[in-house]
């Protein structure tokens, strides 16, 4: 703080007009310079989705939804790719959803908050959120591919060849389901924490069991929290390549995958081949921009609707305060 | 029954048959709690308690806050169990039954011990499931009997002629009082033996208060009743007896009269004549 | 009123209720677990194995190596030639020459635009700008690569006059737009977080709004900002789909930032799907892939530390 704003005679009235007048460092330098950051990054946000839209809009059709890639990726549509992210992406929910739900409610319901090991388990999770996709991928190639369906080939399939053992959409998805599991604890357990003590204390007192209190005001409190996890895992599922690049993503298929241990064409991975692999980069480039639009919109859509959720939480929160 | 001291607490469990020979006719004994100590982790927040709460009547605690009276009274439906952290000693029994050792099944003492916060705390349901709820966590599932029940703790709990036409509404949508009235009534429905109150009234406005004790006039009739109030009025209008806490012992019980009029010990004396508190 | 009569609850439900949860969130934490143990237990037959360590053994890696006679000694990633030539080096320094120019094109923006946000802007802009931040967020990686393979390499190839259309430069900048979002987040929540009392405090001293948040709320606020470009510097490490796709992949060791160049992170992606089990380059693979969770995990145990210990004192000071 400066000392010349304080003259002994200096009343507030003098200050403030001081203050207008402009004596002081109001930040007219910062403020322009943090603005323009602000605005090249929006530029930025609004270059590439409009370089995108602009790219894509055209190509997309019903029958580029609804047909198989044909003469080399250079006509036709991406339906397998769409149907291999649906399809892989459910999978992984069902494995994420149950999984990460539990186990925030473990942590949270059945845990002591002061419990050492319970701080490291938490921190062990945040910190999983960090790791790169791609450690993922190599964690599904040595962990479930070798590993189990190694196993599994070897205990149940002795003579055929690899029937488990190799990438499918099961490992694929579980190996998401693994990469999304802190999203889903994460906001789990935060609706959790806000759920009062006084709601469950009623609870108890009405000789409800602790399960029962948790089925039955928990988990419906809870409900918004756990759904914006999920939406955010799938979102963020839908858009990995890396870690499913060895675990069961396919070039091309001519088929859809319809078993467990089937591979799966997936959008982005199609958007990676078709980018970096073409023979003839401008001929696949409007069925490229196409496929991009789509996933774009796909998890656009879903964090929308996320952040529409969360938000909404946040407001009846306030509300109920 | 003059103030319990050192001498004529029980000593021996089982007892009961003792005492009931002491017993008036009209005021047989609903809770007997023997020796309760009880901790929070290393803070020890009660010091060998022995209480004895008659059936049907209005037993009101007061004490200065932190005296340890709302811990006591969570320790008579088990509800401190839900604390992690805490230990206790002593025991509370219940129409002569332990309701730590007898009982493996917190949740069934509580459905006969039923209880009333400080804090209204409806739950994010309609007004309906929030009286039906205590009656589906316990099994009945009849439609029917359901509709009756909330129909008839409403009614008992004065509410029913406001939200007969709204059932299906947020309980959210109700006055504090009535919130108040609803958990009464959610606490009525599972037809508990006692009912505790936890400063039931302290967040509320006077006439919704004046709603609330009338109440308690009523309810005494059909349940045993202890309540924690911070207001001296209040116990004394409402109550048949009064323990007085303070910093985690029982100084003084008796009937409520004696207790505002001629306390025994000089520290209750201080303590409803507002010298403290 | 008839007396109700409830049934006694059934034990059995309860129970296995309660095992159902405590065993999902033990199968849970035990995956966890298992994705240290798998990723390290592959990279292990390098510090064991001596048929692997002779093609592969940590000296190897590190320093520099004659791979013919006659020949200077030199740092090489070769995995697939005629005499395997496994040096990190070429690796390392691609990954950091990435990584930094992604740090420099995002820290600017990306506190610059938290400050705006915080400091500067109303309410109703808030509102557009936290949505458009976390939209850049959720542009798949695999998005920003093709942009900045397809688009952005051709414009800083035509307005530079650049010999390699990609390179480190490219996707580096593709890159600082997917660690903007981060360190925009993260410093932007720990400004936001220096409690209204300080700030109110220092406005009854006479400071106007500027001078508040440069004598009050940004001092408290460094370490959050800090942290936040740490773990920026994370994610720039370890994303692979846009290095693989804009860098160029030429594993060359070279100072400048217009060279092709070769991540870490891209080499996984880019090799491991030739190798053969349990081959050297599969463990060095799998090496490479441990040393990057390695970084990751401590950059974001740190970022999580700084920041939980920020949250605690902020906190206090309110009361």
């Amino acid at each position: 703080m400066k000392q010349i704003e304080l003259q002994p005679n200096a009343n507030s009235l003098e200050v403030v007009s001081q203050m207008n007048i402009g004596c002081k460092p109001r930040g007219l330098i910062p403020r322009s310079l943090t603005l323009s950051a602000m605005l090249i990054i929006l530029v930025i946000l609004v270059v590439i989705i409009g370089n995108i839209v602009i790219g894509g809009i055209g190509t997309i059709s019903w029958e580029f939804l609804t047909h198989p890639p044909e003469q080399g990726m250079e006509a036709g549509g991406i339906f397998p790719a769409i149907f291999g992210t649906v399809a892989l992406v459910m999978l992984m929910v069902i494995a994420v959803v149950p999984v990460g739900v539990f186990t925030a409610i473990y942590l949270q319901e059945y845990t002591s908050p002061k419990s050492r090991v319970v701080r490291l388990i938490r921190i062990a999770i945040n910190n999983l959120a960090g790791v790169p996709s791609i450690v993922f991928g190599l964690f599904g190639l040595g962990f479930f591919i070798s590993f189990v369906g190694g196993g599994l080939d070897s205990l149940f399939y002795p003579e055929a060849g690899p029937v488990w053992g190799q990438p499918a959409i099961i490992w694929a998805s579980l190996t998401l389901a693994l990469l999304t599991l802190p999203v889903v604890i994460v906001s789990t357990e935060e609706a959790l924490r806000t759920i009062s003590i006084e709601l469950r204390e009623g609870s108890y007192a009405l000789g409800a069991t602790k399960l029962q209190t948790i089925r039955r005001i928990i988990i419906p409190q809870a409900m918004p929290g756990i759904l914006t996890g999920s939406i955010l895992a799938v979102s963020r599922g839908a858009g990995e390549v890396a870690p499913i690049m060895f675990t069961g993503a396919a070039y091309y298929l001519p088929y859809l995958p319809t078993k467990l241990n089937d591979q799966f064409m997936e959008l982005g991975y199609h958007v990676y081949v078709m980018a970096t692999q073409s023979p003839d980069i401008e001929a696949t480039k409007p069925i490229l921009y196409g496929t991009i639009l789509v996933l774009l919109l796909l998890t656009f859509a879903l964090n929308s609707v996320a952040i529409l959720i969360r938000s909404r939480m946040r407001r009846s929160r306030v509300s109920a305060q | 029954m003059s103030a319990p001291s050192k001498t004529d607490r029980m000593k021996a469990p089982g007892s009961i048959a003792m005492v009931s020979g002491r017993l008036q006719p009209d005021a047989k004994y609903k809770i007997i709690v023997e020796n309760l100590s009880f901790s929070y982790g290393d803070v020890q927040a009660l010091f060998d308690i022995s209480m004895k709460i008659r059936q049907n009547r209005v037993t009101a605690l007061i004490g200065p806050s932190g005296c340890g009276k709302s811990t006591f009274l969570r320790t008579l439906n088990r509800m401190n169990e839900t604390i992690p952290g805490t230990s206790m000693s002593g025991a509370v029994r219940l129409d002569s039954r332990d309701i730590y050792r007898d009982f493996d099944d917190p949740s069934v003492i509580r459905t006969r011990v039923g209880m009333v916060f400080q804090k209204s705390n409806p739950f994010p349901k309609s007004l309906f499931d929030n009286i039906a709820y205590g009656l589906r966590v316990n099994g009945i599932k009849d439609k029917q009997l359901i509709a009756q029940v909330v129909e008839h703790s409403l009614k008992q709990a004065a509410l029913w002629d406001e939200v007969k036409d709204n059932l299906d509404n947020s309980a959210f949508m109700l006055s504090g009082g009535q919130q108040q009235r609803l958990c009464i009534a959610r606490a009525l429905a599972i037809q508990p033996e006692v009912i505790l109150m936890d400063e039931p009234a302290s967040a509320l406005d006077p006439i919704s208060t004046a709603k609330i004790e009338d109440l308690i006039g009523e309810l005494r009739k059909q349940y045993t009743i202890v309540i924690v109030t911070h207001n001296m009025q209040q116990a004394a209008r409402v109550s048949d007896h009064t323990g007085f806490f303070y910093e985690g012992r029982l100084i003084e019980y008796g009937p409520t009269k004696q207790i505002f009029t001629r306390p025994a010990k000089k520290k209750t004396e201080d303590y409803v004549t507002g010298r403290f508190g | 009123m008839e007396r109700l009569i409830f049934k006694p609850k059934s034990r059995w439900r309860e129970f296995t209720g309660e095992k159902l949860i405590s065993i999902t969130a033990f199968v849970a934490l035990i995956a966890i677990l298992l994705i240290f143990v798998f990723v390290f237990k592959e990279a292990i037959p390098i510090f064991t194995n001596s048929y692997v360590q002779e093609e592969a053994s940590l000296d190897k890696m590190v320093f520099k190596q004659q791979f013919y006679e006659g020949r200077d000694s030199k740092w090489s990633w070769q995995p697939n030639s005629e005499v395997p030539k496994f040096s990190l080096l070429p690796l390392f320094i691609g990954t950091l020459k990435a990584a930094l120019v992604a740090m420099l094109f995002a820290i600017p923006l990306g506190v610059g635009a938290a400050i705006f946000s915080s400091e500067f802007a109303s309410r109703r802009i808030r509102e557009i700008i936290k949505p458009a931040i976390e939209t850049l967020a959720a542009i798949p990686s695999v998005v920003l690569g093709f942009f900045a393979l397809m688009v952005l390499a051709t414009v800083l190839q035509n307005a530079l006059g650049l010999t390699f259309r990609l390179n480190a430069f490219n996707a580096g900048i593709a890159l600082g737009l997917a660690v903007i979002p981060i360190v925009f987040t993260v410093a932007e929540d720990a400004m936001t977080s220096v409690p209204r009392s300080l700030r109110d405090a220092a406005t009854a001293l006479g400071a106007n709004p500027w001078q508040v948040s440069m004598t009050t709320v940004f001092p408290a606020a460094i370490p959050g900002i800090s942290a936040g470009v740490v773990l920026g510097f994370g994610r720039a490490v370890g994303e692979t789909m846009i290095v693989l796709m804009a860098s160029g992949n030429a594993a060359i060791i070279s100072a400048s930032i217009l060279d092709s160049t070769r991540t870490f992170s891209a080499t996984i992606a880019a090799e491991l799907a030739e190798v053969v089990f349990g081959d050297t380059h599969y463990h060095v693979l799998f090496m490479i892939g441990s040393l990057l969770f390695v970084f990751t995990f401590l950059i974001n145990l740190g970022g999580d530390i700084v920041l939980t210990r920020l949250k605690e004192r902020l906190a206090g000071k309110t009361i």
